[in-house]
C-alpha cells in the first residue's frame, strides 16, 4: 500500500466526510415528506362511537366509520390519529403517538373526548373494550430490554373505567400451569378479551416456548392455562365461542390459521380463510368476524369470513385496519 | 499465595527506555482504533434504536414471527469469531480481518433497504451484521495490544471503550433527529447509518496501523500460524487457564434483560422508564472505564478485573437486599456500569500479554468466545432457577455463584504460574 502523508489522510478524510455526508443528507431531504395531512374529514363532530349499524376502523391510521350496510361505501374519518382502535357501549380505545417514538392508550366516550390516558411503553399491538363498555385492555410490544432469546417482549395492561383501577403488566398475576402454580421470567401476555361480567377474561400466555389460552380474574389476580396454542382470542357476543388464530403446527413462524374453539365441547374449527391472520378478530354479529389482512406493500384491508368454518372470506373494508361493530 | 506476582504491574522488559514516557497517553493506533468503534457505535445504535419501530410499525411485521430467527446466529457467531481470529493470525492482516468486519456491518445497513418485508432476508441481514461485529472484535483488541506497551494496556483499553460507549451514546440520538426530519421513513436513518459506518471504514483504512513493529517482535519465527498451533494455545498452561477463566467468570453474569427486569419489579418503575436503566448502566460505563484501566496498570489487572465481578455479586446482593427507593436504582446501575468498566476491557488487557503475539488474534477470539458462550448457559440457568424457586432466591444463588467464580478464579490464575514470566517476554 501506497503510503499517505498525514496531510494527504486528512484531506482523504475531509473529502469522504463531504460526500458520505451528502449523499446522507441528500437521501434525508428527498425522504423528508410533507407534514402528513389528515384524510379528507367530514370534521370530528360527524365520527362518534353511539352504537348503530356501523362499523369502526382506522384508515390512514385515522379513526373512522362506515355504514355496516355499505362498508365499503362513504367513509366518515376523525382527525384523530390511533394505531389501534376498539370500541362498545359508547367507549373507545385509542392507542395513540405520543411523541415520534412513545405512544399512550386513549379512552374515549362515544363523542371521541378524551376521558382518561395512560403512558405505555413499546409499540402498540392490540386494544380491546368489554362489551358493557367498562373494561379496557391493551398490549404493546417491548423491543430492545429483552430478557427473552426473542429479541421482543409484550405487555399487556387493563384498565376498569368504573373504578380507576389500572394492572400495568399482567405479569403481576399469579398463573395456574396445567393445574399447577407456575412462575418464569419469559412470560408475556397478549390479546385480552372481556366476559359479561366485566371480571373475568380470556388473553394468550406465552412461556418457554409455548401460547396459551389462558382464563383470567381482575379481581383475584389470577390466571389458569385453558388450551395450547391460542392466540389473540376473541370471546363471540354470546360468551360460548373464542374466535383466535392457531399458530400452522404450532409454530408461529409457519404463519396462523383464524379459527373458532367451542368452549363447551373445547372442538376447533377452522375458517375458510386461508391466509395467515396475525390479528385479534372481532365478532362482527354472533356469525361473522372482521379481521386485517396486509397487501404484500404491507397495505392493509379489513376482511370478513363466517365463524362456523362456511362460505367464503369477502373484502370488506379496503383500505382500513382494526375493525370493531359499534355495538 | 502467589497473587502479588500477578497483581502488580508487569515488570518492563529490558532496554524499554522510551516506553516509560510512552505511557503518559495512548499511542495513536488505539486513538484510531477508538473513534472508529465511536463512528461505528453512532451507526449501529442508530439502527438498533428504531429497528424495533421499523420492523413493527414500518412494515407491520409481528414481532413473534421474527423471534424465531434470533438466538441461532448466536453459536455461528461464536465459530466465526475464532475463525476469523485465526485467519487474522496466519495471515498477519488484523487489520484486513477488521476491516471486512466493519465493512460487512456497514453493508447489512443497506442490505435492510432491499430486504423489504421478507422476514428471512431481514434475519440474514441482521445475521450479516451480527457476523460481522463478531469478526472485528478480537483482531480490533489484538491491534490494540500490539500497538501498546504491556504496562499501559488497561489505560488503552480503557480509552477504547470509553470511546466506544461514546458512539452508543450519541447513535440513538442521531437516529432520532433524522426521524424529527424525516417523519417515518426509516430508510433515511438506514442510509444514514450506512453512510456513517463507511466513514468508519476509511477512518480505519487511513489511520489504523498493522503494528508496525511486526517482525521485530515476532522475532525470527517467520512461519505461518498453523491450525495445530492455535489449538496448542488451549494445551499450553497459561493460555488455556486464561479461556478457562474468561468462561468461569461468564458464567457469573446472568445478563442485562434480568438484572433491568428485577430493578423494575423490585421498584414498581414506571415500565416506560425501562429503557432508561441501560442508559444509566452505559453512563457508569462510560465515566469508569478509563479510570479504571489506568487504576488496572497501576495496582494490576486481575485485582482490578476481580473487584468488578465483585461489583457484580454486589449488584446481585442489592436487587435482593434491603435497600428501597432511588438509592437502590442509583447504586445498582452504578455497581453494574462499574462491573463492566473494569471487566471487559481490562479482562482482555489481562490476556493480551499471556498470548504470544503471533496467535494473539486467535487467542483473544477464544477468550471472547468462552465467555460469550458461557454467559449463554448462565442466562438460561437462572431463567430455570426463577422457575423453580422465584426471583428473589434465584438472584441470591447468582450472587453465590459469582463468590465461587471469584475463588475459582483465583485458584486458577494465581496458582503455580509461569504466567508471569511468559508475560514479561512476550
Amino acid at each position: 500500500m501506497t503510503v499517505l502523508s498525514t496531510r494527504a489522510k486528512l484531506g482523504v478524510v475531509v473529502a469522504s466526510a463531504v460526500l458520505l455526508g451528502s449523499v446522507a443528507a441528500g437521501y434525508v431531504a428527498m425522504a423528508a415528506e410533507p407534514a402528513r395531512t389528515p384524510p379528507s374529514t367530514t370534521g370530528d363532530q360527524a365520527v362518534t362511537l353511539t352504537p348503530g349499524p356501523r362499523l369502526l376502523a382506522l384508515t390512514d391510521r385515522h379513526l373512522s366509520t362506515v355504514a355496516t350496510a355499505d362498508p365499503a361505501g362513504p367513509r366518515t374519518v376523525s382527525g384523530l390519529e390511533c394505531l389501534r382502535v376498539y370500541a362498545a357501549a359508547g367507549t373507545g380505545v385509542c392507542l395513540r403517538p405520543e411523541t415520534a417514538w412513545s405512544y399512550q392508550v386513549v379512552v374515549l366516550d362515544a363523542a371521541l373526548r378524551q376521558t382518561r390516558t395512560v403512558g405505555v411503553p413499546g409499540l402498540p399491538n392490540r386494544a380491546r373494550v368489554s362489551a358493557s363498555g367498562r373494561m379496557v385492555s391493551w398490549t404493546t410490544f417491548v423491543g430492545g430490554d429483552s430478557y427473552t432469546a426473542s429479541g421482543f417482549s409484550t405487555r399487556t395492561g387493563i384498565l376498569d373505567t368504573a373504578t380507576g383501577t389500572t394492572v400495568t403488566s399482567l405479569e403481576e398475576f399469579a398463573i395456574t400451569r396445567d393445574g399447577r402454580n407456575y412462575r418464569s421470567p419469559d412470560v408475556n401476555y397478549w390479546g385480552v378479551t372481556f366476559t359479561a361480567d366485566d371480571n373475568r377474561f380470556y388473553a394468550t400466555m406465552s412461556t418457554a416456548g409455548k401460547r396459551y389460552l389462558v382464563r383470567g380474574d381482575v379481581a383475584a389476580r389470577t390466571v389458569e392455562t385453558v388450551k395450547e396454542n391460542v392466540e389473540c382470542p376473541s370471546l363471540s357476543p354470546d360468551g360460548t365461542r373464542i374466535a383466535f388464530k392457531e399458530a400452522i403446527d404450532a409454530d408461529p413462524a409457519k404463519g396462523w390459521r383464524l379459527s373458532v374453539l367451542d368452549l363447551a365441547t373445547m372442538r376447533v374449527t377452522a375458517t375458510a380463510e386461508t391466509s395467515s391472520v396475525d390479528d385479534q378478530a372481532a365478532w362482527l354479529d354472533g356469525r361473522t368476524l372482521a379481521y386485517t389482512l396486509r397487501q404484500s406493500d404491507g397495505q392493509p384491508d379489513v376482511w370478513s369470513v363466517p365463524a362456523d368454518g362456511s362460505g367464503t372470506p369477502k373484502l370488506t373494508i379496503p383500505g382500513a385496519e382494526s375493525p370493531a361493530p359499534l355495538t | 499465595m502467589y497473587l502479588s506476582t500477578v497483581s502488580r504491574p508487569v515488570a518492563d522488559p529490558p532496554g524499554s527506555g522510551p516506553r516509560r514516557r510512552r505511557l503518559a497517553l495512548v499511542s495513536g493506533n488505539v486513538v484510531a482504533l477508538g473513534t472508529v468503534s465511536l463512528i461505528t457505535d453512532i451507526s449501529a445504535e442508530m439502527v438498533a434504536a428504531v429497528l424495533p419501530l421499523y420492523l413493527v410499525l414500518g412494515l407491520q411485521l409481528s414481532p413473534v414471527a421474527f423471534g424465531v430467527l434470533d438466538g441461532v446466529h448466536t453459536g455461528a457467531t461464536a465459530l466465526l469469531r475464532v475463525v476469523g481470529g485465526f485467519a487474522a493470525d496466519r495471515f498477519r492482516r488484523r487489520k484486513l480481518i477488521a476491516g471486512v468486519g466493519y465493512t460487512l456491518s456497514a453493508v447489512a445497513k443497506l442490505g435492510l433497504l432491499l430486504a423489504g418485508r421478507s422476514i428471512p432476508a431481514i434475519g440474514a441481514v441482521i445475521a450479516v451484521d451480527r457476523l460481522g461485529k463478531g469478526v472485528r472484535s478480537a483482531p480490533r483488541d489484538a491491534l490494540i495490544t500490539l500497538s501498546t506497551p504491556p504496562e499501559a494496556l488497561g489505560r488503552a483499553f480503557g480509552v477504547h471503550r470509553a470511546m466506544d460507549s461514546v458512539g452508543a451514546f450519541l447513535g440513538p440520538l442521531a437516529a432520532f433527529a433524522v426521524l424529527l426530519v424525516v417523519g417515518q421513513s426509516y430508510d433515511a436513518v438506514f442510509v444514514t447509518s450506512f453512510c456513517v459506518a463507511a466513514m468508519a471504514v476509511v477512518v480505519l483504512v487511513l489511520f489504523v496501523r498493522e503494528r508496525p513493529a511486526e517482525q521485530a517482535a515476532d522475532g525470527p519465527d517467520d512461519k505461518a500460524v498453523s491450525v495445530r498451533e492455535a489449538f496448542g494455545l488451549l494445551r499450553a498452561g497459561p493460555a488455556r487457564r486464561l479461556v478457562l477463566a474468561a468462561a468461569m467468570l461468564g458464567l457469573a453474569t446472568i445478563g442485562d434483560g434480568f438484572v433491568y427486569l428485577l430493578l423494575q419489579r423490585r421498584e414498581d418503575l414506571g415500565l416506560r422508564w425501562f429503557p432508561l436503566l441501560a442508559v444509566g448502566t452505559s453512563l457508569a460505563y462510560l465515566l469508569l472505564a478509563a479510570p479504571l484501566g489506568v487504576l488496572a496498570d497501576r495496582i494490576g489487572r486481575l485485582p482490578v478485573v476481580l473487584g468488578g465481578y465483585t461489583a457484580l455479586g454486589a449488584t446481585y446482593l442489592l436487587l435482593a437486599g434491603p435497600v428501597d427507593g432511588w438509592p437502590l436504582i442509583v447504586l445498582t446501575l452504578l455497581l453494574y456500569g462499574a462491573f463492566y468498566a473494569a471487566t471487559d476491557g481490562v479482562l482482555i488487557a489481562l490476556a493480551g500479554p499471556v498470548l504470544p503475539a503471533r496467535l494473539r488474534t486467535t487467542g483473544i477470539a477464544l477468550v471472547q468466545t468462552g465467555q460469550a458462550l458461557a454467559y449463554l448457559v448462565s442466562s438460561v440457568l437462572f431463567g430455570l432457577g426463577w422457575q423453580a424457586w422465584g426471583p428473589e432466591a434465584a438472584i441470591r444463588a447468582a450472587a453465590v455463584a459469582v463468590a465461587c467464580v471469584l475463588v475459582g478464579t483465583l485458584l486458577l490464575l494465581t496458582a503455580p504460574s509461569r504466567l508471569v514470566t511468559r508475560r514479561v517476554s512476550r
